[in-house]
């Protein structure tokens, strides 16, 4: 199928290119005796003597640095060290004696914080509060004026640091009964109430079922949600007169909610975020849309343990990990 | 069991029946047991697989003794080369379905995962894709071309009998656990190398088999040199042999159970998972698919081999430097530095070995160029090793360390291996398999050229929505990933640097299935050709093209 099927060893000169071949010739293919091309040679050498160099400079051998006496963790380290002090002046501001309504109120501070808390609430708070905490069936948005527990800075702050449902002395807590799973009611009890529920916000025409449930609700719901449905934020007791729902505004997802009574958790983000990152989170979310004022009432006196300029080598930490 | 005399028809069999028989024999009651006492579900399908394929392997051996004809000692054994195309084809749209669909499931994540399915879930589904493609695919097609050349340029039968059977069913039966595995969760957790214990056990013995056929077949052959393509194809064997052995040292939990205990610790763990890894790339991806090239490009379009020195050394120089560059693959990690700074340094000095197997394959057709516009079979060659070229310049520019801080972890690394994977490695094959299929079914020539034109335009589209997407999508979360804002915070939480990729992701799904469509349409036409036809209006048209290998090459 070639030329000449050479079992001789005997060299050819190939026609179309000039270039002798090897003589040697495998199922009819042969090869050509062409030299390694020029170029080709160059650049493999010069790579070699590239690589040489770049040994001499870099560490390349175990315990020694090379002349450049470089190291990645050495200039890691500085860097963390660098955005800590350059921190330092904000961050320790933080901790001093200002409330969080002053920190609002102080352009420079303020927009250091809100830059800390955008971090620290995507890192942390978007996973389940979404991006800019806009919310997600379960997990309340944080970017409306609707509060289960209270939208004042205080309010935030306890929440955040405590958590909902937590493992923390102070954690906001409450029980929404399993009315169902428990047969605390009946089927028929719960259709009916959900029916009454949902009344509140989107009339219904099934009067018969309001009326039954009217009972019910004074007995069993009232006692948290308030006789008219308006919810009580000392016990996370929503409201349920207005648009805005935890897992869903459709009967059926009222009546899972009153026969399943789901109890959502929220961490304790004391135990694992440093003061000013907590400090930054409540004031962020205070500022995402819905915060409210504080009334002088509710005002409590701050903690006065926390240390400073951890913020920054936290964050940094979690820069290095995503390289 | 014979007489001196007079020859039975058991003794002119080849002597690898009898232990074949006893080594399939005792395989059989050891997976029985296994399957009887074993607490563990999962470990009872594969016992129960094992026990099928060996008791299946039994059958027909005993079923060869007692009526199988002498087997024939002076022709090739063309059959198993045969039944490698077939595997190689079936596997292919294996693997390429199953990455359109985790594809899909990135883009839409949503909607496409299902919390009760769990075989179903992309984290199963991810290595049941990836060692389809490489293992399954590329597994096959090195088997079937290999034992096809290596006879070829030989001239001598296989060695060994029903060895390379052996070597055909016990690797894709290495296949078939492999993937079963994924599905219900086995997995040892190294990235290409998830099989357990019991896999890597039955594959080291599938492989020496393999390393033997071929070394015997060496041995006995009729041609005073080695061809080139032979000495690819033995490195890929021995290499892939040792990196496979060290990678997977392990201690099994217990033997009636599927997990195991790796060797190795932490970075040394991390060090030798990724020395087997970029090893993988260059002896399994690389030398072997090389080794394909060797062969079917200067056969194809009949010219010489460009250069005889340059293959001599950029293959020595390739093997030598490919071992190390391995740690490029842990910048900025663990592993101590000076470690890193020899991964990439090999890696950059690898950049022209690299490119010696593209100038030797691309040059061959000096002489044949028109070869490029009349068989799309040649061009799919050759577009093959472009992409070769291009991956292979990309590969060392990524494991330098200022680059590999943006591209490490990103979707660019995932673009560049398909861009080698479904370019090179993808579209090589693809040649070969229809070579092959005209050449081992004997016909005139393949079925259809337009439906390989169809082939070549689809997937080559497809590669480049595909990677294109990926560069777009890696290098976009790569520098959100290092965005600062003046004080130092991040810019983007991880989540939102996932959202930026939603349009990428859909491309590059876009992408893969139309890879997947013309390796469908190739399935058809090599099925058409190996049944015997040709396409009528091909035949009757004036213009169509001839691509005959055996047709007088143009000068």
């Amino acid at each position: 199928m070639t030329n000449s099927n050479h079992q001789d060893d005997t060299p050819r000169v190939d026609d179309h290119t000039g270039t002798e071949t090897t003589g040697h010739s495998w199922d009819g293919i042969e090869e050509l005796n062409t030299p390694l091309p020029r170029w080709w040679l160059i650049v493999f050498y010069v790579t070699i003597v590239w690589a040489l160099i770049y040994c001499i400079f870099m560490p390349s051998f175990p315990g020694l640095p090379g002349l450049r006496n470089h190291s990645e963790r050495a200039n890691v380290q500085q860097q963390m060290e660098q955005v800590a002090v350059d921190r330092t002046a904000l961050a320790s501001q933080l901790l001093s004696d200002v409330s969080l309504e002053e920190i609002e109120q102080d352009p420079e501070l303020f927009q250091f914080v809100m830059a800390a808390g955008k971090s620290a609430f995507g890192d942390n708070c978007a996973t389940c509060h979404g991006i800019g905490g806009r919310g997600v069936p379960g997990y309340p948005s944080l970017a409306d004026d609707v509060w289960l527990w209270g939208g004042t800075l205080e309010d935030i702050r306890h929440t955040i640091t405590h958590g909902i449902r937590a493992h923390s002395d102070e954690t906001r807590f409450s029980m929404m009964p399993s009315y169902g799973i428990d047969g605390l009611l009946s089927p028929e009890e719960i259709d009916d109430l959900a029916v009454f529920v949902s009344n509140f916000s989107s009339p219904h025409s099934n009067q018969a079922a309001i009326d039954r449930a009217a009972p019910v609700f004074e007995a069993q719901c009232s006692t948290c949600h308030g006789t008219n449905g308006q919810g009580d934020r000392s016990m996370g007791a929503p409201n349920l007169t207005d648009a805005e729902w935890l897992y869903g505004s459709d009967v059926k997802t009222i009546r899972s909610q009153i026969r399943n009574g789901r109890n959502g958790v929220m961490p304790n983000w004391g135990e694992r975020l440093d003061e000013t990152t907590i400090v930054a989170l409540s004031v962020y979310v205070h500022a995402l849309g819905g915060g409210e004022a504080t009334t002088v009432a509710e005002a409590e006196p701050r903690d006065e343990h926390a240390d400073a300029g951890s913020l920054a080598a936290e964050d940094n930490g979690a820069e290095q990990g995503g390289k | 069991m014979s007489s001196a005399t007079q020859p039975s028809p058991l003794r002119s069999l080849s002597s690898e029946i009898p232990y074949l028989s006893v080594f399939l024999g005792i395989g059989t009651l050891f997976f029985f047991i296994v399957a009887i006492l074993t607490p563990e579900p999962a470990m009872r399908v594969h016992a129960f697989i094992f026990l099928a394929a060996f008791s299946a392997g039994l059958y027909a051996l005993l079923m060869q003794l007692q009526f199988g004809k002498t087997p024939p000692t002076d022709t090739y054994n063309l059959n198993v080369a045969k039944a490698g195309v077939a595997a190689s084809a079936f596997w292919g749209i294996a693997g390429f379905l199953v990455g359109v669909i985790i594809a899909a499931q990135l883009a839409f994540p949503a909607l496409l995962s299902w919390e009760t399915i769990p075989w179903l879930n992309f984290g199963r589904l991810r290595p049941v894709h990836t060692s389809a493609v490489i293992f399954a695919f590329g597994g096959n097609v090195l088997l079937a071309t290999s034992f096809y050349v290596v006879q070829r340029t030989t001239k001598a039968r296989l060695f060994g009998g029903n060895l390379p059977w052996f070597v055909f069913w016990g690797y894709n039966l290495f296949i078939v656990v492999a993937a079963t595995g994924y599905l219900m969760g086995i997995t040892q957790s190294k990235e290409y190398a998830e099989p357990e214990w019991y896999a890597d056990l039955w594959l080291t013995v599938v492989w020496v088999m393999y390393l033997l056929v071929f070394l015997g077949t060496l041995w006995k052959r009729k041609e005073p040199h080695i061809y080139v393509a032979n000495w690819f194809y033995l490195a890929f064997i021995v290499t892939v042999a040792m990196l496979h052995v060290v990678n997977n040292l392990a201690v099994p939990v217990s033997l009636l159970e599927s997990r195991s205990y790796s060797l190795f610790g932490g970075v040394q763990d991390a060090l030798t998972q990724w020395w087997y890894g970029h090893n993988a790339v260059g002896f399994f991806l690389t030398a072997g698919f090389l080794a394909i090239m060797y062969y079917f490009i200067p056969k194809r379009v009949n010219r010489p081999v460009y250069s005889y020195r340059l293959s001599i050394v950029h293959f020595w120089s390739l093997i030598f430097i490919y071992i190390w560059a391995g740690p490029h693959h842990l910048h900025y990690t663990a592993l101590p530095e000076w470690a890193q700074t020899l991964g990439m340094v090999f890696s950059i000095m690898l950049w022209m070995p690299s490119w010696g197997g593209m100038i030797n394959g691309v040059m061959t057709l000096s002489g044949a160029w028109d070869k490029l516009r009349t068989d799309p079979v040649v061009r799919m060659m050759i577009v093959s090793l472009a992409f070769y070229g291009m991956s292979t310049f990309e590969g060392p520019l990524m494991s330098v360390r200022a680059v590999n801080a943006l591209s490490h972890y990103t979707e660019w690394g995932i673009g560049h291996v398909h861009s080698g994977s479904l370019g090179w490695v993808g579209f090589v094959s693809f040649g070969a398999l229809y070579c092959l299929t005209q050449w081992l079914w004997k016909r005139e020539r393949l079925y259809s050229f337009a439906l390989v034109e169809w082939h070549f335009w689809i997937a080559t589209i497809g590669i480049l929505l595909y990677i294109c997407a990926m560069w777009v999508a890696g290098i976009t979360e790569g520098l959100q990933w290092r965005a600062y804002d003046e004080y130092g915070f991040l810019q983007y939480s991880f989540i939102e640097t996932v959202e930026a990729k939603h349009i990428p992701y859909i491309i590059r799904a876009v992408g893969g299935g139309m890879y997947l469509t013309g390796a469908l349409i190739m399935c058809y036409n090599l099925y058409m050709t190996a049944k015997g036809h040709v396409r009528q209006s091909e035949v009757d048209g004036a213009n169509a093209p001839a691509a005959n290998p055996n047709l007088v090459p143009a000068e």
